[in-house]
């Protein structure tokens, strides 16, 4: 059974988690290539699969990848929404102001008739 | 116009217009709140200092749930308006916490409006950038790991 993560994350967290190579080339790998087992990651990884486990733990914790039980394996699959902490909100509102005032003009215009 | 500036903690997102309007009218579409749905948002804005409202719109993923907590902080006929803009139910603990500082200047033309939104934790930015260097510098290893394997 899976579930999403609904608890806050800080884009420290997420910053954390992405920080190591190993654990932001198997995100990348879930993000690229879909749903994967342990098994699989680990084949790629060059790693333990004691170790990809825990780096899929530290992934999970912060909200980049969910997990998926069926049987004895175990499926993996990114998230992006995790990366919603990192997003870039002065951007986003340069934007969206500049469209605001844009509107604010036009019905400004129309208060005139 | 569209500015950012530095402050000591945090940064401030600044865009300004000359509207050929005076200011009493460019007030009413700013604090009537069926005026202010046409151009911002659905509210329940009214111009009293204290009042608490919400901005909502449609959600935007993966980041808005379209609800903007807020809560009047200034206001000052024809001259200046300042409420919090803040994320709210579940985005609050990480999202923003900002204030939102409306001013009218009058000029010959009309009014010149000035937006100002402040409170923007640089290590929102900061972390914007490290993330993506960390990508960069993946991506760069990923493409030596492909041409190797020629």
């Amino acid at each position: 059974m899976s579930y999403e993560f609904v608890m806050a994350v800080t884009p420290n967290e997420v910053f954390a988690a992405l920080a190591d190579p190993t654990r932001r080339s198997i995100f990348e790998r879930l993000s690229r290539h879909g749903e994967q087992t342990v098994r699989a990651l680990t084949e790629r990884a060059g790693v333990s699969q004691p170790a990809v486990s825990k780096h899929l733990g530290v992934l999970k914790h912060a909200g980049l990848v969910r997990d998926r039980p069926d049987g004895r394996q175990t499926h993996y699959s990114a998230r992006p929404r995790g990366l919603a902490p990192l997003v870039d909100w002065m951007s986003i509102y340069g934007a969206f102001w500049r469209d605001r005032f844009d509107r604010l003009e036009d019905l400004l215009k129309r208060m005139d008739q | 116009m569209i500015q950012t500036a530095t402050a000591a903690a945090t940064q401030t997102l600044v865009v300004e217009r000359e509207l050929p309007y005076p200011p009493e009218k460019v007030w009413r579409a700013l604090t009537q709140s069926a005026l202010l749905e046409e151009w911002l948002m659905k509210n329940d804005f009214e111009p009293r200092v204290g009042h608490r409202f919400n901005f909502r719109s449609e959600p935007m993923p993966p980041r808005w749930n379209g609800v903007v907590d807020c809560e009047v902080l200034a206001v000052e006929p024809n001259r200046r308006l300042a409420y919090s803009w803040n994320s709210s139910g579940e985005e609050a603990a990480t999202g923003l916490k900002t204030t939102v500082a409306w001013t009218l200047t009058p000029t010959e033309r009309g009014t010149h409006l000035r937006m100002e939104q402040s409170g923007f934790r640089p290590q929102d930015e900061f972390f914007h950038q490290g993330a993506r260097y960390g990508w960069q510098k993946m991506i760069a290893s990923l493409e030596r790991v492909v041409a190797g394997l020629g």
